[in-house]
């Protein structure tokens, strides 16, 4: 039988990614890194991340440097932005094209990697995500375009990464991330409190001396001029 | 058609083996055809819980391999004649596991028998994903601590998603069989308590299996310990798991957790 031919396909498709912006001085900034990261273990795994320089200023030794430094913590950087183009060679990551900073590039849902090819303008995309199982550990549950409501818990060694807030009807022992495309005015809110990690539009907050008295509260965080605020619901 | 079952965990040595053999022989003892599968290739250990590790001739490796036929790689167990075991090899790896060998291994399996009973190495690789692969229904064994806790809820994550019966959409049936429950160290707040178990993994409880000397003795002396020691408390709880395995609706003991809840009552109330 002949071959048959397969047509080319570029398929546009949008995916969240995250930004690490690092602040000066760079060795205490990569030193918070560090403690995230031992909070939060095996939270840069697989996730596509781009390293927006706006905020420092690097000579070339020092980018590659940092790139490096970064690699040797397990993080693959795919591109940078906020620096100048004579900084860059075709050995380190490209830039960015965007020209916005410190957000996340496009935000919508990603699409089944053999998604049909119909026209869906005619119906606008869903803006929540309900969860109907519990989210174990080792899921990961990303939705870019609004809300999530996850009717169990999320387990320890789990997260769910949303647009908008996130509902959790159980447990939060793992790790709520809301607001993750620039919406400050996120919400975490659930009926049992003992996160690893509450996140909301960048700033995180994990449970400490200030926040033990709600665990095993219902609890809802918020933002306040960038201060993450908790609170048992009342 | 037999039913496919996984005695699984993530963590290691959290009592698999050990609940493979006490399930099948009590499953074998009501008359039904048993075989156990032991898929920790490299790592074999089932065929001395079994007392079997001398009658070993052939193994899965060698049926998938085909240099042996099935029917000459199971061993019958002295005790019960309904009860089977194919081995695993102590000389391979698992990378000589294949998924048309294992599938077709599978399909013979439950062609003759009621049960497959597949003893999953630990860790969430490859070896775990094969003997998860064509579950009907999994055990999952948890031992009262956090971190066998937390790989259950891994496991049964992963039981979603990487099954047979998951990718068709189906879903597995789950079971929770909490092992080496020990009632002190439950009061004294050193170990997880049932109910906090019971809330992070949200699956049925089939049995509470006590911390007992028995189990000790039991596979040291080959024998499962509910053909071993009969009127112990482990065999007790596992005669019960494979009672309610075959749809019986038994009672739950909780060793001694009476107590632990009535003391927690009260100090509510008293604070
Ligand atoms: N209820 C129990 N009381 C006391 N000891 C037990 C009990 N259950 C299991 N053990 C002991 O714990 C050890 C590990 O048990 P077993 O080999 O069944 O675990 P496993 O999960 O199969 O381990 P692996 O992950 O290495 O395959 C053995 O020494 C066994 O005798
Ligand atoms: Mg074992």
């Amino acid at each position: 039988m002949a071959d048959i031919c397969t047509p080319f396909r570029l398929v546009g498709r949008s995916h969240v990614l995250f930004v690490l912006t690092p602040q000066p001085p760079i060795t205490v900034w990569l030193g918070e890194l560090d403690t995230w990261i031992q909070r939060s273990q095996g939270f840069f795994d697989g996730k596509p991340i781009v390293l927006d320089l706006s905020d420092v200023s690097l000579n070339k030794p020092e980018f590659i440097a940092l790139i490096g430094d970064l690699k040797a913590r397990n993080i693959p950087i795919i591109a940078v932005e906020g620096v100048d183009s004579e900084l860059l060679d075709p050995e380190l990551p490209p830039l960015m094209s965007s020209n916005r900073s410190s957000e996340v590039i496009e935000a919508a849902k990603a699409e089944p990697a053999n998604a049909l090819t119909v026209p869906q303008d005619v119906l606008p995309e869903p803006t929540s995500l309900v969860v109907d199982k519990p989210v174990r550990s080792g899921q990961s549950v990303v939705f870019a375009n609004g809300d999530v409501t996850v009717l169990g818990s999320i387990s320890s060694g789990a997260e769910v990464i949303a647009g908008g807030s996130i509902h959790i009807y159980g447990t939060l022992s793992g790790r709520a991330m809301a607001g993750v495309t620039g919406n400050a005015e996120a919400r975490v809110i659930c009926r049992k409190f003992n996160p690893e990690l509450v996140c909301i539009d960048g700033t995180y907050s994990i449970i400490d001396d200030t926040t033990s008295h709600l665990v095993g509260l219902p609890v809802q965080a918020w933002l306040e001029q960038d201060q993450m605020h908790m609170r048992e619901l009342a | 058609m037999g039913q496919v079952m996984v005695v699984t965990s993530g963590k290691g040595g959290v009592g698999k083996t050990t609940s493979t053999a006490a399930l099948g022989a009590a499953l074998a003892q009501t008359g039904q055809t048993v075989a156990m599968v032991d898929f920790d290739v490299g790592l074999r250990n089932l065929d001395l819980v079994m007392g079997a590790e001398r009658r070993v001739v052939f193994d899965l490796i060698n049926v998938i391999q085909g240099q042996a036929k099935l029917a000459q790689a199971m061993i019958r167990d002295k005790r019960l004649d309904t009860l089977f075991l194919l081995p695993a090899s102590q000389t391979r790896d698992k990378d000589a596991l294949t998924e048309d060998g294992v599938a077709k291994v599978m399909k013979e399996l439950t062609a003759n028998f009621d049960w497959v009973i597949c003893d999953s190495p630990a860790g969430i690789g490859k070896g775990a994903v094969f003997a998860m692969q064509h579950a009907d229904l999994a055990v999952v064994v948890t031992n009262p601590e956090i971190s066998s806790v937390r790989d259950s809820d891994r496991i049964i994550g992963l039981l979603d998603a990487k099954t047979e019966k998951a990718k068709k959409g189906h879903d597995v049936e789950k079971y929770l069989l909490i092992s080496r429950y020990d009632e002190n160290r439950a009061t004294s707040g050193d170990m997880l308590q049932i109910d906090d178990i019971l809330e992070i993994l949200s699956i049925p409880l089939l049995s509470v299996v006590p911390e007992s000397q028995e189990v000790l003795r039991a596979s040291n002396l080959g024998s499962p310990v509910t053909l071993c020691s009969p009127n112990s408390a482990p065999a007790a709880a596992y005669r019960d798991a494979a009672r309610r395995l075959n749809g019986e609706v038994v009672a739950l003991t909780i060793p001694k957790e009476k107590n632990r809840l009535f003391g927690r009552i009260f100090g509510r109330r008293a604070a």
